[in-house]
């Protein structure tokens, strides 16, 4: 069996919302003690330096800086490790039979036989350290791996994070959806689509779970036994 | 293998085309029907299509690749790879099919579409036909398929504006199409900001532009079946997903309310049909050769054979191929002699868009698969093709389908020279997010002798059987018509004030990773006599009277209209002829 990792990050350095949203989200976060100033978050699949690494990189690939909130006030690296641990990491819907072709034209999509989990696993290791360069040095780093496997899923993967519904794990507290406008599942447009035209029409946005007002299936939750 | 009780009908697949033969087989006879779908049941809840990432970016409808995967090649000198994961095209899974998530425009095909061979030659001759062209007229004409049109659209609920009411040249209709002997049953739908600014561009340029013809309800409806939906809310979770309030038809907000209360009909799921179990037909065909019913796996995996006296094989075009060919059933095509029928005439409808780059936010959040805006006069032999490099064409046009942000953010202009990560590109994917919008293009994609269907030799899924093989690839005439259309685009984009414009790059390989569009047809196409097709013009197969195979698979070549108008038209016209002449009298169709 697999030892239990956690991710530990300073609840400072998040800030409050990180701290809200995963405690509202998870029974088994250990977050419900505000005075408690260390937040140990249980990883699925990435072991700690690892998910270290992951949110470094989505930091640099998707930064918090004056144009708004990122990769880590989202919680990327906490959504692309439950993808890994669900059945989208274990390649569960692709077609995976041999012979594998790595060579193949870029039109017939990715045709390797790694499956996202041995890809973030092995790619990983040439990142050893990573997460403790400066800024500079990490986007160096990041210019040199840009055109591997790994670069195009840490890129795919975060804009995921940055967007998906929270349910996922990342976009917490719908910070992604802020920076572009997006409401969300909001249930009818009926009465505004004609009605704003040349406007931003912004209204406030509500996870699918709000929505609804019920529990929302996740398919990476597949996988885990609660 | 266990035998199940023989059934009087068995249906292969429960989309659009399974479930509406259902329907009217069961309303007009007392034929006992089975349905068999490899999916699952429909999902009680279409209001959790309201993700992303499960339905659009993990693809939660679609056909899953790791048991139904196909291989892929550009010619037959080449080597075969599988798709791995969908993306050019996206068939659907589950009761209702690729229905389920459609964008739901529903245009009729060209007239003159359906007779494309004769028509090119009569206005330019022989010598404009394309080399290694394989286009043949398909044997029946628009002015036949009309009424079937007309009662599809009742059915189905369709909201638009007829631009040719039998004959009269209507202002704000399609006034290219052929004619019509009805006007739409709902007035079109509302139309968001930017295909209303394409829509005054493109009419201030000359052209004629018309609300899409869309299965997207501008008001409540109720067909002749007395099945009722309410208007669309605009939601923007429209394609790839099902509809949450049940507006957009489907197959199972249209057909499978009226199927599911006929007593006659049982829907089997979770069923993988591997063979269609016949009799062959001796050479000389004085004896027809003869369906006997299926074997599949059930959802445990246990083997079984249903007996049927009537087989109809209604799957996606991908499935009705593939299911022909490991059965055995017809003469497999073979591009180096032109002998054989089955898989020939591959075609993929052609789709591309042009980014456009505007000044005002778009609220691209807000709309619905077919809520947008069309021109037809580059469409067909709409326009003289005699000093262009190319035969036939498309509709241009500007749909809002409702934009969702991980799909939805990043595109920027080419001449803005940033990275594709960090600061710069982050600030300007935000400040541009919601105002880029997309002028697109579908066009007509002829049929070719080196692009078709066979078995792969490499490839196999996990029971064993050879993948369905494509080999494709587009030529002189798409890259031509694409390199003319994307010059109209621009000039339109630039004409409604756009900032910057994103031209397609063109048309070069087939990119298995750009999504193009589900419109993928041919491979059992049907031809007035057997040498020139697999079935005959009721969709009856030539080898075997009581085998019929329906849905695009039947087209000898590609619309620039989306298919499943006519797809629908073309069901309705076979369930007319089993039940009429069929049925009083088995056996091949005059």
């Amino acid at each position: 069996m697999r030892r239990r990792h956690f991710l530990v990050l300073s609840a400072a350095s998040i800030g409050g919302v990180l701290v809200y949203s995963l405690d509202r989200r998870a029974s088994r976060l250990f977050a419900k003690d505000k005075s408690n100033q260390t937040l140990k978050i249980p990883l699925r699949f990435f072991t700690e330096e690892e998910a270290l690494i992951v949110a470094a990189a989505a930091a640099r690939i998707f930064p918090t800086d004056d144009s708004g909130p990122g990769a880590k006030e989202a919680g990327v690296v906490i959504y692309i490790d439950r993808q890994l641990a669900g059945p989208w990491g274990r390649d569960r819907y692709r077609y995976t039979q041999a012979p594998f072709d790595e060579t193949a034209p870029r039109e017939f999509g990715y045709q390797g036989a790694a499956t996202p989990r041995e890809a973030y696993r092995e790619g990983l290791k040439a990142l050893n350290g990573f997460d403790k360069l400066s800024p500079e040095e990490q986007d160096k780093k990041l210019r040199e791996i840009e055109n591997t496997h790994l670069f195009a899923l840490l890129r795919e993967n975060t804009i995921e994070g940055m967007f998906c519904d929270p349910v996922h794990g990342g976009n917490v507290d719908m910070v992604g959806w802020q920076l572009v406008g997006f409401p969300g599942p909001r249930m009818s447009n009926h009465d505004d689509l004609t009605k704003h035209f040349g406007e931003a029409f912004r209204p406030k946005p509500i996870t699918l779970e709000q929505a609804i007002g019920r529990k929302v299936h996740a398919t990476e939750d597949e996988d885990q036994k609660s | 293998m266990k035998t199940l009780p023989s059934t009087d009908v068995l249906i292969i697949g429960s989309g659009w085309t399974g479930l509406l033969m259902a329907k009217e087989l069961s309303a007009r006879t007392p034929l006992s029907i089975t349905i068999l779908e490899r999916g699952r049941p429909r999902m009680a809840e279409y209001i959790d299509g309201m993700d992303e990432l499960e339905f659009f970016v993990r693809k939660h409808m679609m056909q899953d690749p790791s048991t139904d995967a196909v291989a892929l090649r550009y010619s037959a000198n080449d080597k075969s790879r599988p798709v791995r994961q969908f993306g050019a095209f996206l068939p659907g899974t589950g009761v209702g099919g690729t229905g389920e998530h459609w964008g739901a425009v529903y245009p009729r095909l060209m007239p003159d579409c359906f007779e494309m061979h004769s028509k090119t030659i009569e206005r330019y001759g022989k010598d404009k036909l394309p080399e290694d062209h394989s286009i043949q007229d398909w044997g029946i004409t628009y002015q036949e398929l009309e009424p079937y049109y007309a009662r599809s659209e009742r059915e189905v609920g369709i909201s638009g504006k007829a631009g040719n009411l039998n004959g009269k040249k209507i202002e704000g209709g399609n006034v290219f199409e052929g004619q019509r002997s009805t006007e739409y049953p709902m007035p079109p739908t509302e139309v968001p900001y930017f295909p209303t600014l394409f829509g005054a561009t493109a009419k201030s340029m000359g052209y004629h532009p018309f609300v899409n013809a869309t299965a997207i309800p501008s008001q409540e409806y109720t067909n002749p079946d007395g099945v009722t939906r309410p208007p669309c809310a605009f939601c923007g979770f429209c394609e790839r997903t099902p509809c949450m309030i049940g507006a957009k038809a489907q197959p199972t907000s249209v057909f499978l309310p009226v199927v599911r209360k006929r007593k006659s009909v049982t829907l089997r799921t979770g069923i993988t049909v591997r063979r269609i179990v016949h009799d062959k037909g001796d050479e000389k065909g004085t004896k027809g050769g003869r369906a006997r019913g299926v074997t599949y796996f059930d959802e445990s995996g246990e083997e079984i054979f249903q007996p049927a006296d009537l087989v109809i094989l209604a799957t996606y075009t991908l499935g009705n191929n593939h299911l022909l060919m490991l059965s055995g059933i017809g003469s497999p095509y073979d591009p180096s002699t032109g002998k054989g029928t089955l898989g020939k005439n591959l075609t993929h409808q052609l789709q591309f868009g042009v980014n456009v780059f505007m000044d005002k936010p778009l609220n691209r959040f807000m709309g619905a698969g077919g809520t947008g805006i069309r021109m037809a006069d580059f469409d067909a032999d709409v326009f003289d093709h005699s000093n262009v490099g190319f035969i036939r064409g498309g509709v241009i046009g500007a749909t809002m389908t409702g934009i969702q942000p991980i799909s939805g953010f990043g595109e920027l202009p080419r001449s803005l020279k940033v990275p594709r990560w960090g600061s710069e590109w982050k600030k300007a994917s935000i400040e541009l997010y919601d105002r880029v919008a997309n002028i697109g293009f579908g066009g007509e994609h002829i049929p070719y002798v080196g692009n078709y269907f066979d078995l792969d030799t490499t490839y196999k899924n996990p029971a064993g059987d050879p993948l369905l093989r494509m080999t494709i690839n587009w030529r002189e005439n798409e890259r031509k018509m694409v390199e003319f259309m994307n010059a109209k685009m621009v000039e339109i984009g630039r004409a409604m004030g756009a900032k910057d414009v994103n031209p397609f790059p063109g048309y070069f390989n087939y990119d298995v990773t750009r999504y193009q569009s589900t419109h993928i047809q041919g491979g059992t196409i049907m031809a007035a006599t057997p040498d020139r097709g697999v079935v005959n013009l009721h969709q009856q197969h030539w080898d075997v009277s009581n085998l019929f195979v329906i849905g695009a698979s039947t087209f000898p070549n590609s619309g620039a209209a989306n298919p499943t108008p006519t797809i629908l038209a073309l069901t309705y016209r076979t369930a007319d002829t089993i039940i009429d002449k069929y049925l009083k009298q088995p056996g091949m169709l005059a």
